[in-house]
């Protein structure tokens, strides 16, 4: 990982109306991650290395290879997430609420720097990306 | 994850940049992504391009894997690839779009799920 002040992190919230040890199951039950995520072979142990694994597309091989950083069930879970130069780190919260739990998703350790080279900045491409937004929007 | 986007092969993503420094080849690759799937003489008529000079463009879109050809009787059709797209992205964005998409398939696990 780079040093913090040079990385940018994604977040996610959602508001689900399950118990925080329902949603925890789907989050470290291996069978039940690949319902939802990936395949892998994680195991809810800290220092445990395991890799997601997704059908290769152009340009990528499929492979995030992982490693187990934090388990507090049912509370926080965290793994490295890193691919092909990608480095980063995705962190799991659940909050119990009246109505459930509060699911966060944060991804950090993304290199702008990175993005930029992957973008192509070079080559002027931003406002040609811009236009293709629509597209590129769709591919998670 | 279908399209994570990502630093990819470094030859990969080079033939991305390579095939659409091009303008004629960008708008031939818009055009594809914009009106779905055309054939080498749809995209001949409006170019003011002769057939063979749209055919060595759509080769290198091609090998780039940024178009895909499909034979039907006597015709070649191609249709855009726009995941061949995903290492000029901008990772954040397009993982935010991959973890939304997985929350969706989250939840309805959960529902299923005794």
């Amino acid at each position: 990982m780079t040093p913090k002040e040079a990385t940018r992190t994604l977040v996610i919230e959602r508001e689900m109306p399950h118990r925080p040890e329902k949603i925890w199951r789907a989050l470290t039950e291996g069978p039940l991650i690949q319902e939802w995520l990936m395949a892998n072979d994680f195991k809810p142990l800290v220092g445990h290395r395991f890799t997601f694994r997704a059908t290769p597309v152009a340009g990528w091989n499929g492979i995030i290879h992982s490693h187990v950083e934090t388990v507090e069930p049912p509370s926080v879970l965290a793994y490295t997430w890193d691919s092909m130069g990608l480095e980063t780190l995705v962190t799991w919260t659940l909050t119990p609420t009246a109505s459930g739990t509060r699911l966060r998703m944060e991804q950090s350790g993304f290199q702008p720097g990175q993005d930029q080279a992957y973008k192509g900045a070079n080559y002027g491409w931003q406002k040609f990306i811009g236009n293709l937004d629509r597209f590129v929007g769709g591919l998670g | 994850m279908p399209a994570a986007p990502h630093a990819g092969s470094q030859a990969g993503s080079n033939d991305v940049f390579r095939a659409l420094a091009d303008p004629t080849r960008r708008a031939i690759f818009e055009r594809l992504a914009r009106e779905g799937e055309l054939t080498v003489h749809a995209l001949t008529a409006p170019a003011g391009i002769s057939q063979p000079a749209i055919s060595r463009h759509l080769g290198v879109l091609k090998r780039a894997r940024l178009v895909r050809r499909r034979h039907a009787g006597r015709e070649t059709h191609y249709s855009a690839q726009p995941q061949a797209l995903a290492p000029l992205a901008d990772w954040m964005n397009a993982y935010g779009a991959f973890w939304r998409d997985r929350f969706d398939q989250l939840e309805s696990l959960l529902t299923n799920l005794p």
